[in-house]
C-alpha cells in the first residue's frame, strides 16, 4: 500500500474499506480513460455508493489537500478521467440506477453510473427516448455525459448534453450537496446548469442528474448521396439547410472512410465517390415523405452522382451501420489511429480538408475523415503505428496543427470530446491570457484549492508560456511576458 | 442610427469606474428597465455599440452587437427565411439584442425549440477589469473552457458588459395554423398539454386563458394539417393567430393589463392549478404561469418551490425588496464567489439580481 496513512484512515472513517482500492494490480485498471496514450496509476481508487460517502471522500480530500478525479465509463477521448499519483480517483461506477421515470412531465431522474442507452431502453415502452447519442453509448455513462456536454449524429436538431437535461445534484470540493436547475424549464439565478455542463469534473462531482425525454419520431428515413467531389457535397449540406430543412442527421465520410467502411462492413456504399452524404429526415409520416421529396430534389440540383433511400428500417440501419462502424473499420487499416474532433463553420470545409491533406503528407501519416456536417464537427482519423519510434508523436503533433487549423478558421478545438490532457496545449492557441485567467478565477469560486482534476481541461499560464514559446501563433509570441523554463 | 463598434470606449469606461471605485448600471434600450430589482449605479449607454457582425444563413449563425435592435436582427432573419427559435418578447420598440440575453427572456416557442441560452452560441464581453473577452464561438458545438457564455444569459448583466453575441437561428416553419379548444378547467388544460408533449406531434406553442386552450403548430404543411385534424378544435384566421401569440409574448393580451404586480411561475409542466386567487394565464405546455397581484413573496416563493420550480415578480412591486426567488445558502454564496471571479470590485448592476449581488 501506497497511500499515505493518515489519508487511507480518515477515507475509511466514512467508506466501507472494500470500497477503497490501494494495491497496484486494483489501481491499474484505472490508470487511463479512452485515450489510453496518456496512462497513471492513482495513489488510491474510491468506489462509493451513496451520496453521503461521495461527500466524505471529498470533505477529507479537500482537508488534506489530496486532489481528486472524478471517473465515470472511462470512455472519454481526451483523457479527462487520467488519474493523479498522488491524487484519489474516484469512480461514480455504483451510482448506477434509474432512480425514477415521469412520464408526465417526460423526465427521469438518474444516477450518474447509468449509461446513456440505458436510460432510452428504460423509457422505450413509453414512447420515449433520450435524445443525445454520442457514438459510445452502449458504453458511456450520464455523469461523464454532462461533464463533458457529449453530443452525437442528432445535435443539429436535437441538441447537445446541455439542451436535454433539467437538472443535478452535485457535491462541491468541500463537501456540500447543490441542487443545480430544478424541475421547471429554467430556474433563478445564473445558469450554473449550463456552466457545470461540459465543465470536465473541475467544477463540481455530479452525483445525479435529471435528464429531458422527447417523444420518439413516428419515422426516420435517410437518404445515402455519393459526389464526385467534397466540396460539392458541402455545398450540398449548405443547400439543405436554406431550403429550411433541418434534418435529424446529416454525416460526412471522405473517400478513404467510404472504403474502410465498405471494406468492413458491406452496406453498399458507392466506393468510388469522393464523398458520401447521409441525410436521416425524421417526425411525422407526412413531414418526412413531404421533406424527402424536397431534400432528393435538392441533392440531385446540388450535383449528387448517385441517390439512395432506404426503403425500409433494416435499409435504414444498414445505411448507418457503415458510418457507426467507420472507427472500427479505420481500425483495420492501421495498428492505431488517433481520433481528432475539431469544429469549423460549414464553409470553411474545402479549406480546412485541404490543409489536413498538406499536413497528412509533411507528417507522412495518413489521414482519413468523418463530418457530423451539419453541425461543422469534423472527427479526422490519423493512422499510425505506436510500435515504429517516434509515430505517436508525430500523431500527436500533427492532430495539434488539425485543432490550430480549426481555430485559424474561426472553429474550435473540440465539438464534443472535451479538452482533457489532450487539447490542453491548443487551449492557449484558443483563448488569450485574459480569458485563461478568468477560467482560473471561475474554478476558484467552486474550488478555491484547485483539487478537482487539476492540469485538465484549461492550461496554466506558465504551460501556455512554454507551448507559445515551442510555436509563434500568428506571427506574434503569445504569453510574452511570462518566463520561460 | 449607424452600426459602430464601442468596445474601447466602453472597456474604458469599466476601467475607470472601476478605478474610481464608481458603480455602472449598464442600459441597452430601456425596454427592460422594469424587470429586476431596483441596480445602483450610474448609467453605462451600450445601444450605440450596433450592428449585425455576421450572417451566414447555411450555418444558421448570427454575430450582432449587443445594442442591435431585436427588430433589425428580426428583419434581417425573414429575409432568408429564418428566425431566432426562441422567439424571445422585446417589450418594446428599443429592445436589443444584449438586454434579450441578458433578461434571458424566451417566447411561446420556448418549452418546443428551446430557450435564448439554448440558441447562445458564443459572446463577447467586457469583465469588471474592463477586459475584452470572448466565449465560446460560431460553432454549434464548442465544448472548449467553461460554458462563460451561456452563463451569461438571465444573468442581468452582473457578470460583465455583452458586447457580441453568436446565436444559432433556425429557418422558419413551411407552415403554421392555431387551434382553439374550450378547455373550461386549468387542470384539464394542463392535463391534456403534458399528454401531446409526450408524443410526436409539431407543437410550437401552447397558452391556456379563460377557458380556452390555444395551440400552434409548425412544421412541413403536410404534418400540420394532419395533427390539426387529430388534435381538433376550431381553427383560427391566420392574423388572428399571429396577433394572438404576438400579444402573448409581448403581454399587451389584456390578461397583462392592469397595475397590480405581474408574477411568473416557473413550474414542473404537469404541475396541478397554483392555488392563488383570480385568474391564472398558462404557457409553456404548463411550465409557465402568469397570475396578478397583491400577495406575500414568501408565500409565492413557496407555492412555487412547491410545484418544483421558482417564481419572479416580473413587474411591478417593490423593486427594492426581493423579486426574484431566493437562494439555498450555498447557492448564493457560489453566486457571490462568481460575480466576484467576473466583476471583483463589484461595477456591474449591483444589486439588479439580488440584493448584495
Amino acid at each position: 500500500m501506497s497511500a499515505p496513512v493518515n489519508l487511507y484512515t480518515k477515507l475509511a472513517a466514512g467508506v466501507p474499506e472494500h470500497l477503497l482500492l490501494v494495491e497496484t494490480e486494483d489501481l491499474r485498471p484505472y490508470e487511463c480513460d479512452g485515450l489510453s496514450a496518456y496512462r497513471q496509476v492513482p495513489l488510491l481508487v474510491a468506489l462509493p455508493e451513496t451520496i453521503e460517502q461521495v461527500q466524505h471522500v471529498l470533505r477529507t480530500c479537500n482537508e488534506l489537500r489530496v486532489p481528486v478525479v472524478a471517473r465515470g465509463a472511462g470512455t472519454g477521448l481526451s483523457g479527462g478521467a487520467l488519474p493523479l499519483a498522488e491524487g484519489v480517483l474516484l469512480s461514480l461506477a455504483k451510482f448506477n440506477r434509474v432512480l425514477d421515470i415521469d412520464p408526465v412531465n417526460r423526465t427521469a431522474r438518474v444516477q450518474p453510473g447509468v449509461r446513456n442507452l440505458a436510460i432510452s431502453q428504460a423509457v422505450s415502452d413509453l414512447g420515449l427516448y433520450y435524445a443525445p447519442d454520442p457514438s459510445s453509448q452502449i458504453a458511456c455513462t450520464i455523469g461523464g455525459n454532462v461533464a463533458e456536454n457529449a453530443g452525437g449524429v442528432h445535435c443539429l436538431k436535437y441538441g447537445l448534453t446541455v439542451h436535454n437535461i433539467q437538472s443535478i445534484e452535485l457535491v462541491t470540493m468541500t463537501g456540500e450537496r447543490l441542487t443545480i436547475g430544478s424541475q421547471a424549464l429554467d430556474s433563478a439565478g445564473f445558469d450554473l446548469l449550463a456552466l457545470l455542463t461540459g465543465s470536465e469534473g473541475l467544477l463540481g462531482v455530479i452525483v445525479e442528474v435529471t435528464v429531458k425525454l422527447l417523444p420518439k419520431p413516428q419515422v426516420a428515413q435517410v437518404v445515402m448521396a455519393a459526389f464526385d467531389r467534397v466540396d460539392t457535397a458541402g455545398a450540398a449540406v449548405g443547400r439543405i439547410i436554406a431550403e429550411g430543412i433541418i434534418p435529424g442527421g446529416l454525416e460526412m465520410m471522405d473517400q478513404g472512410c467510404i472504403q474502410a467502411a465498405e471494406d468492413y462492413l458491406h452496406a453498399g456504399y458507392p466506393t468510388g465517390a469522393a464523398a458520401i452524404l447521409l441525410c436521416e429526415l425524421d417526425g411525422t409520416a407526412e413531414e418526412v415523405a413531404e421533406q424527402m421529396e424536397q431534400v432528393q430534389a435538392l441533392l440531385r440540383d446540388a450535383g449528387a452522382t448517385e441517390l439512395r433511400v432506404s426503403r425500409n428500417e433494416q435499409e435504414r440501419l444498414l445505411f448507418w451501420a457503415g458510418r457507426k462502424a467507420a472507427f472500427p473499420a479505420v481500425g483495420r487499416l492501421s495498428p492505431d489511429y488517433y481520433c481528432m474532433d475539431g469544429t469549423i463553420p460549414r464553409k470553411e470545409l474545402p479549406r480546412v480538408l485541404n490543409g489536413i491533406e498538406a499536413l497528412s503528407q509533411e507528417f507522412g501519416l495518413r489521414v482519413l475523415n468523418v463530418f457530423h456536417a451539419g453541425d461543422g464537427n469534423l472527427h479526422p482519423l490519423i493512422l499510425f503505428d505506436a510500435n515504429r519510434e517516434g509515430q505517436l508523436h508525430a500523431a500527436e503533433e500533427l492532430g495539434g496543427r488539425i485543432l490550430e487549423l480549426c481555430v485559424e478558421v474561426g472553429g474550435a478545438i473540440t465539438g464534443e470530446h472535451g479538452v482533457g490532457m489532450e487539447k490542453i496545449n491548443q487551449m492557449c492557441v484558443q483563448f488569450r491570457r485574459e480569458e485563461i485567467v478568468q477560467f482560473h478565477a471561475l474554478k476558484a469560486a467552486f474550488d478555491p484549492h484547485g483539487l478537482l482534476n487539476p492540469g485538465k481541461a484549461v492550461p496554466t499560464l506558465n504551460r501556455c508560456a512554454e507551448y507559445g514559446a515551442m510555436r509563434v501563433s500568428r506571427g506574434e509570441l503569445r504569453f510574452p511576458e511570462l518566463e520561460r523554463f | 442610427m449607424h452600426d459602430q463598434d464601442l468596445s474601447a470606449a466602453l472597456a474604458e469606461a469599466v476601467v475607470d469606474a472601476a478605478a474610481a471605485g464608481r458603480r455602472l448600471r449598464i442600459e441597452g434600450g430601456g425596454s427592460k428597465a422594469f424587470y429586476g430589482r431596483q441596480a445602483e449605479g450610474e448609467p453605462l449607454a451600450v445601444g450605440a455599440h450596433r450592428g449585425i457582425v455576421s450572417y451566414e444563413p447555411t450555418e444558421l449563425v448570427l454575430t450582432a452587437r449587443a445594442g442591435t435592435p431585436l427588430a433589425d436582427i428580426d428583419a434581417a432573419l425573414a429575409a432568408q427565411g429564418q428566425m431566432l427559435g426562441f422567439e424571445p418578447p422585446g417589450f418594446g420598440p428599443g429592445a436589443t439584442l444584449g438586454g434579450t440575453v441578458a433578461c434571458g427572456f424566451s417566447g411561446p416557442r420556448r418549452p418546443y425549440a428551446g430557450s435564448a441560452r439554448d440558441f447562445v452560441l458564443g459572446v463577447r464581453l467586457l469583465n469588471g477589469r474592463g477586459e475584452n473577452l470572448r466565449f465560446g464561438g460560431e460553432v454549434m458545438k464548442n465544448v472548449a473552457g467553461y460554458d462563460v457564455s451561456r452563463l451569461q444569459v438571465g444573468a442581468l448583466g452582473c457578470l460583465g458588459v455583452l458586447l457580441d453575441v453568436s446565436l444559432k437561428v433556425l429557418p422558419r416553419p413551411q407552415a403554421e395554423l392555431t387551434l382553439v379548444q374550450d378547455v373550461t378547467l386549468a387542470g384539464a388544460a394542463i392535463e391534456r398539454l403534458n399528454r401531446w408533449a409526450g408524443q410526436p406531434l409539431p407543437l410550437s406553442a401552447s397558452a391556456w386563458d379563460d377557458g380556452r386552450l390555444y395551440l400552434r403548430l409548425s412544421g412541413a404543411g403536410s404534418a400540420v394539417r394532419a395533427a390539426a385534424t387529430s388534435l381538433g378544435g376550431e381553427v383560427l384566421a391566420e392574423d388572428a393567430a399571429a396577433a394572438y401569440w404576438q400579444g402573448l409574448r409581448e403581454h399587451t393580451h389584456a390578461f397583462f393589463a392592469g397595475d397590480a404586480p405581474l408574477w411568473r411561475f416557473s413550474v414542473t409542466p404537469a404541475a396541478a392549478p397554483l392555488d392563488l386567487p383570480g385568474a391564472t394565464l398558462i404557457e409553456w405546455g404548463g411550465a409557465q404561469r402568469w397570475w396578478r397581484g397583491e400577495a406575500e413573496p414568501a408565500a409565492l416563493f413557496a407555492l412555487a418551490r412547491a410545484a418544483g420550480g421558482h417564481a419572479s415578480r416580473f413587474r411591478g412591486g417593490d423593486r427594492g425588496g426581493e423579486v426574484f426567488q431566493p437562494l439555498a445558502p450555498a447557492l448564493a454564496a457560489l453566486h457571490t464567489g462568481l460575480k466576484a471571479s467576473f466583476d471583483p470590485r463589484g461595477v456591474f448592476n449591483p444589486g439588479r439580481l439580488y440584493a448584495g449581488l
